[in-house]
């Protein structure tokens, strides 16, 4: 079976047609269980998310902030291992047809095997991978597998990227390209800054692929400005915050389907 | 006498271009670090043939650092050696007691040439740590030490010594809570701060640049060794031994052997409290190839990519990655590497002390303990020079309780 970038493109195509932004929701495989993850990404899905982002836990989240840390900790101690997460990622698909990607480092796909990693996500109904820690000079091998199997490769490009690198990295990207707003790691920001803007237009000289604004965002009002100069709009820490500050599992899906919801009218309010 | 320390690989053939020794280096980065590490690689290049950063780098190595350091025979010491002749090399008369300050000088320098104000380091046994926050005082740079919290308690001497020159230390609490995480947390500070950080790295480990640039700094610790012994043995030495964490110390005394065929280069790893036990930190004893902290080596890691927790009486030694430079030399087979125990690690530690007056870092003792295997497998007619990577002196507690030093306790 091939995988769901098509779907992908499709459903970025589709928000821009309806003249908004699309909602990339990010949350980790196996937090707080596996089951409770699934119930999760299904629930942000239901509060109006278009995309998700399934993460792979590490043991080693060198990008992520305190409160990723803290769920991909709780996963790894509850035994989570890549079948849960490609479990995950078929379940959240087969019960709401949308695209469905993951987010993880290098390490867990490269000792797991490439092909077998781009095989069993493509057949999962995976959409594509987010490898943040892969950058494009690496990414040949990747790439490759990732292309025949039908995944998309969506790439970072950061406020430091220069020029040139911006347009080898959006060559070779394809589904979206992830622009980090601001320079550091995953977490709740009070503002985006005005680089975020800045980048997104840098970017869009290079490339017809949409262009999505991760780290920082957590509010509706975030979501709408970012929407209002980009394609769709990642949230992840946010997330991730309502359910471990939820006082049990039901609570926090309620709590994420809620801020899903804020956030689809957000990205609604361009 | 040479005043020129600064001695970068001549052959300059490994790395290529894109940082890799045959199948191993790199640079497994975010975007947003990108453009720094370029920076790093190309002000390195630009340093590399500046005759002015020479000369101020091996000013202070003469003058600050007090090089060259001592090549010690070490006679009583080696009756347990089966015979050989053992030479320590000094690395732990050098200011700041390690070899650490070799590649920290250097660092500090370009740190200077690219018009950063701020440096972020990580820490293990708090060599690294006390060595950069030394040259931070010295050049007037604002400087943040990241330290795993286990081993802010079993090295607290050093936390105090860092604290004294007016470095910040940042107790890490994540994960294993020792070097790795140390890591984890100086990369996290990195990508937020990297218009005015650069991120001092401590070891021959992290993405391209860092493994060839500390090595090239470390590099003079060999070739010093060579030429101390050929003036005082006559002749190359049949094994130059390290211990490895990461492993500057070992690259810095091996770099210089490399083409001498006959010269065996063994690094000492960390077998804790034994490979069987799972209790360790051998990673090119018992690691994969991988990627951790920016590059391709071997790791310590389980069947789906997850890094070990390692474990190691020598907070310097408890890492579960290796540079890239030694997995290439292991897996060519110029290199060898043995596995220490604890216990071993400890007594040839107290055995140093007792019989030659040096009292050596735990970490040191492991390369003194593998130097004892090999005298005995070399026997009489044996040459061994062993680096003496640092000084004890952080490691007294740890000692003191190993083997109940402290008053009312009985001499184990």
């Amino acid at each position: 079976m091939s995988g769901n970038s098509q779907l992908l493109s499709d459903t970025l195509a589709a928000a821009k047609a309806q003249d908004r932004g699309a909602l990339i929701a990010y949350l980790p495989a196996g937090f707080p269980t596996v089951d409770g993850g699934i119930a999760a990404v299904k629930a942000v899905f239901e509060g109006g998310a278009d995309i998700v982002e399934v993460g792979l836990p590490h043991s080693d989240p060198v990008l992520d902030g305190p409160v990723i840390q803290t769920a991909d900790d709780i996963a790894l101690r509850g035994g989570v291992k890549i079948a849960d997460v490609l479990r995950t990622v078929r379940e959240a698909y087969e019960a709401t047809g949308r695209p469905v990607l993951v987010m993880t480092y290098w390490n867990p796909v490269d000792r797991y095997g490439v092909e077998r990693f781009t095989a069993e996500l493509a057949e999962a109904g995976g959409a594509g991978c987010i490898l943040p820690d892969l950058p494009v000079q690496e990414s040949a091998l990747w790439r490759e597998h990732a292309g025949r199997h039908g995944l998309a490769t969506v790439f970072v490009v950061a406020p430091s990227s220069r020029d040139e690198r911006l347009a080898k990295i959006t060559a070779a990207g394809s589904g979206f390209v992830y622009a980090a707003s601001l320079m550091g790691v995953t977490g709740t920001r009070t503002s985006v800054g005005l680089e975020a803007r800045t980048l997104v237009e840098r970017t869009r000289t290079t490339t017809e692929l949409p262009v999505c604004v991760g780290l920082g965002v957590s509010t509706a009002e975030h979501a709408a400005e970012v929407a209002g100069f980009a394609d769709g709009v990642i949230v992840g820490s946010a997330f991730v915050k309502r359910m471990l500050d939820a006082p049990d599992e039901a609570a926090g899906l309620v709590a994420v389907r809620e801020l899903a919801g804020e956030l689809a009218e957000g990205v609604r309010k361009r | 006498m040479s005043s020129e320390f600064f001695i970068p690989d001549p052959e300059g053939r490994i790395p290529s271009a894109e940082g890799y020794f045959g199948a191993f280096g790199g640079k497994f980065i975010p975007e947003a670090l990108v453009a720094a590490v370029d920076e790093v690689a190309v002000e390195y290049e630009k340093a590399k043939a500046d005759p002015a950063f020479a000369a101020e780098l091996n000013g202070l190595l003469a003058d600050y650092t007090g090089r060259p350091s001592p090549l010690t025979e070490v006679g009583r010491f080696a009756e347990r050696a089966g015979g050989a002749r053992v030479f320590l090399k000094r690395e732990d008369l050098n200011h700041t007691g390690s070899h650490k300050i070799n590649n920290v000088l250097g660092q500090a320098l370009l740190t200077r040439r690219m018009g950063k104000t701020r440096v972020i380091a990580e820490t293990g046994a708090g060599q690294h740590g006390v060595a950069t926050a030394t040259a931070c005082a010295l050049f007037g740079l604002e400087c943040t030490i990241y330290m795993g919290e286990i081993d802010t308690q079993r090295q607290a001497l050093n936390v105090a010594r860092m604290r004294m020159l007016g470095a910040e230390v940042v107790p890490v609490t994540s994960g294993s809570r020792t070097l790795k995480d140390a890591i984890n947390e100086a990369f996290r500070d990195w990508v937020a701060n990297v218009d005015r950080t650069h991120y001092l790295f401590g070891t021959v480990a992290g993405p391209h640049p860092f493994p060839a640039m500390v090595r090239d700094f470390h590099r003079v610790i060999g070739v010093e060794a060579r030429r101390q012994i050929l003036e005082r043995a006559g002749r190359l030495p049949d094994a130059a031994v390290a211990c490895v964490g990461g492993g500057s110390n070992a690259i810095g005394l091996f770099h210089a052997f490399i083409p001498d065929a006959d010269v065996r280069l063994v690094g000492c790893e960390p077998a804790g409290h034994g490979i069987a036990s799972g209790e360790h930190a051998a990673t090119l004893s018992a690691g994969e190839p991988g990627i951790l902290h920016g590059s391709r080596s071997y790791v310590l890691q389980d069947e789906e990519g997850q890094i070990t927790e390692p474990y190691s009486i020598s907070a310097g030694l408890d890492y579960p990655g290796i540079g890239p430079e030694h997995a290439y030399l292991k897996d060519s087979g110029r290199g060898e590497y043995r596995a220490v125990t604890d216990d071993d690690a400890m007594e040839a530690l107290l055995l140093l002390s007792r019989t030659e007056g040096i009292i050596p870092a735990i970490e040191s003792a492991h390369a003194l303990a593998g130097a004892l295997e090999v005298g005995r497998e070399l026997g009489e007619d044996g040459l061994i020079v062993v680096n003496l990577s640092g000084r004890g002196d952080k490691d007294m507690d740890t000692a003191a309780r190993y083997f109940g030093l402290y008053e009312g306790e009985g001499t184990k």
